[in-house]
């Protein structure tokens, strides 16, 4: 399910409203997620606090979304755009792929509180394809 | 059997309780029909699912959008007992729809966009998991009489 020019267009146009907000969404998707799935909290052991809105959970945020806010910025090679990445995922973090989806979905939910007027179907569509298509990339070391 | 706190009992009722179903059913159905298109399988039927606009104003998927919701609606006045009440449900999508149980899991996702999009702040993380352990106990109902 490969982007298409209009996926790619509507993903830049929803990221350019969203970017303002990132730390905020970021920061959001992943208190979220972990609640939602607490399974999702093994991989975060080694920080003192897993509370939604925590310090490490904010500062994660940050992170999660400058990494899709460069996705947005190679639509058009995902896989080398994202390599080093992928190597850190899997070789490092060793994060199960099936946990990609999970935050995805959290993402998508933020992102239709937040911006319920901009996030269409249509929109949504294109959004769950490019975090489909940035999960394979990012899972594209792993075996 | 499944055991609800009473943040979730409450949760899950008041959601539904404060619920259009004329208006989120037909627009979590609308949605899943767009955003995953190959769900549109079982709906060959209903006329033009052509594109989004068309989708979203079609009056067959508006109708059993609310069906839906009245489905759920079973399970939300019957909480301690999802499994029984949906056993004939469970068979109707397994024998005669012949519905792939991961669509079920697909309109649930949808259903909790669509509701984020009418809740904004309200819809916290505790809110979203009561929903989502609600759908997700609905959507096993569902599938426990496929074989």
């Amino acid at each position: 399910m490969s982007l298409s020019a209009k996926d790619k267009g509507a993903v830049k146009s929803m990221w350019g409203k969203m970017s303002g907000k990132a730390d905020e969404i970021g920061n959001e998707a992943l208190s979220r997620m972990l609640v939602v799935y607490p399974q999702t909290k093994t991989y975060f052991s080694h920080w003192a606090d897993l509370s939604p809105g925590s310090g490490p959970v904010r500062k994660h945020g940050k992170v999660i979304m400058k990494a899709v806010g460069d996705a947005v910025g190679c639509l058009d090679d995902l896989t080398g755009g994202l390599s080093a990445l992928s190597e850190l995922h899997a070789f490092k973090l060793r994060i199960d792929p099936a946990n990609f989806k999970i935050l995805a979905h959290c993402i998508l939910v933020v992102i239709g509180a937040m911006f319920p007027g901009d996030f269409t179907p249509e929109v949504q569509l294109s959004m769950d394809k490019f975090f489909q298509n940035l999960a394979l990339a990012l899972a594209e070391k792993y075996r | 059997m499944v055991q609800w706190t009473e943040f979730e009992r409450n949760t899950i009722q008041d959601i539904f309780a404060k619920m259009d179903y004329e208006v989120v059913g037909p627009k979590a159905l609308a949605r899943c029909l767009v955003v995953y298109p190959w769900t549109q399988r079982y709906f060959a039927k209903f006329g033009n699912l052509y594109n989004a606009a068309a989708i979203m104003g079609n009056p067959l998927v508006a109708k059993h959008g609310v069906t839906v919701m009245n489905g759920l609606d079973k399970a939300v006045k019957n909480m301690d007992d999802i499994k029984g009440i949906y056993a004939e449900l469970s068979v109707l999508h397994s024998e005669k729809l012949h519905v792939d149980p991961d669509n079920f899991r697909l309109l649930a996702d949808c259903l909790s966009v669509v509701l984020a999009a009418q809740m904004g702040t309200a819809f916290t993380a505790d809110v979203q998991a009561a929903f989502q352990k609600f759908l997700a106990v609905a959507v096993s109902s569902l599938c426990r009489q496929y074989h």
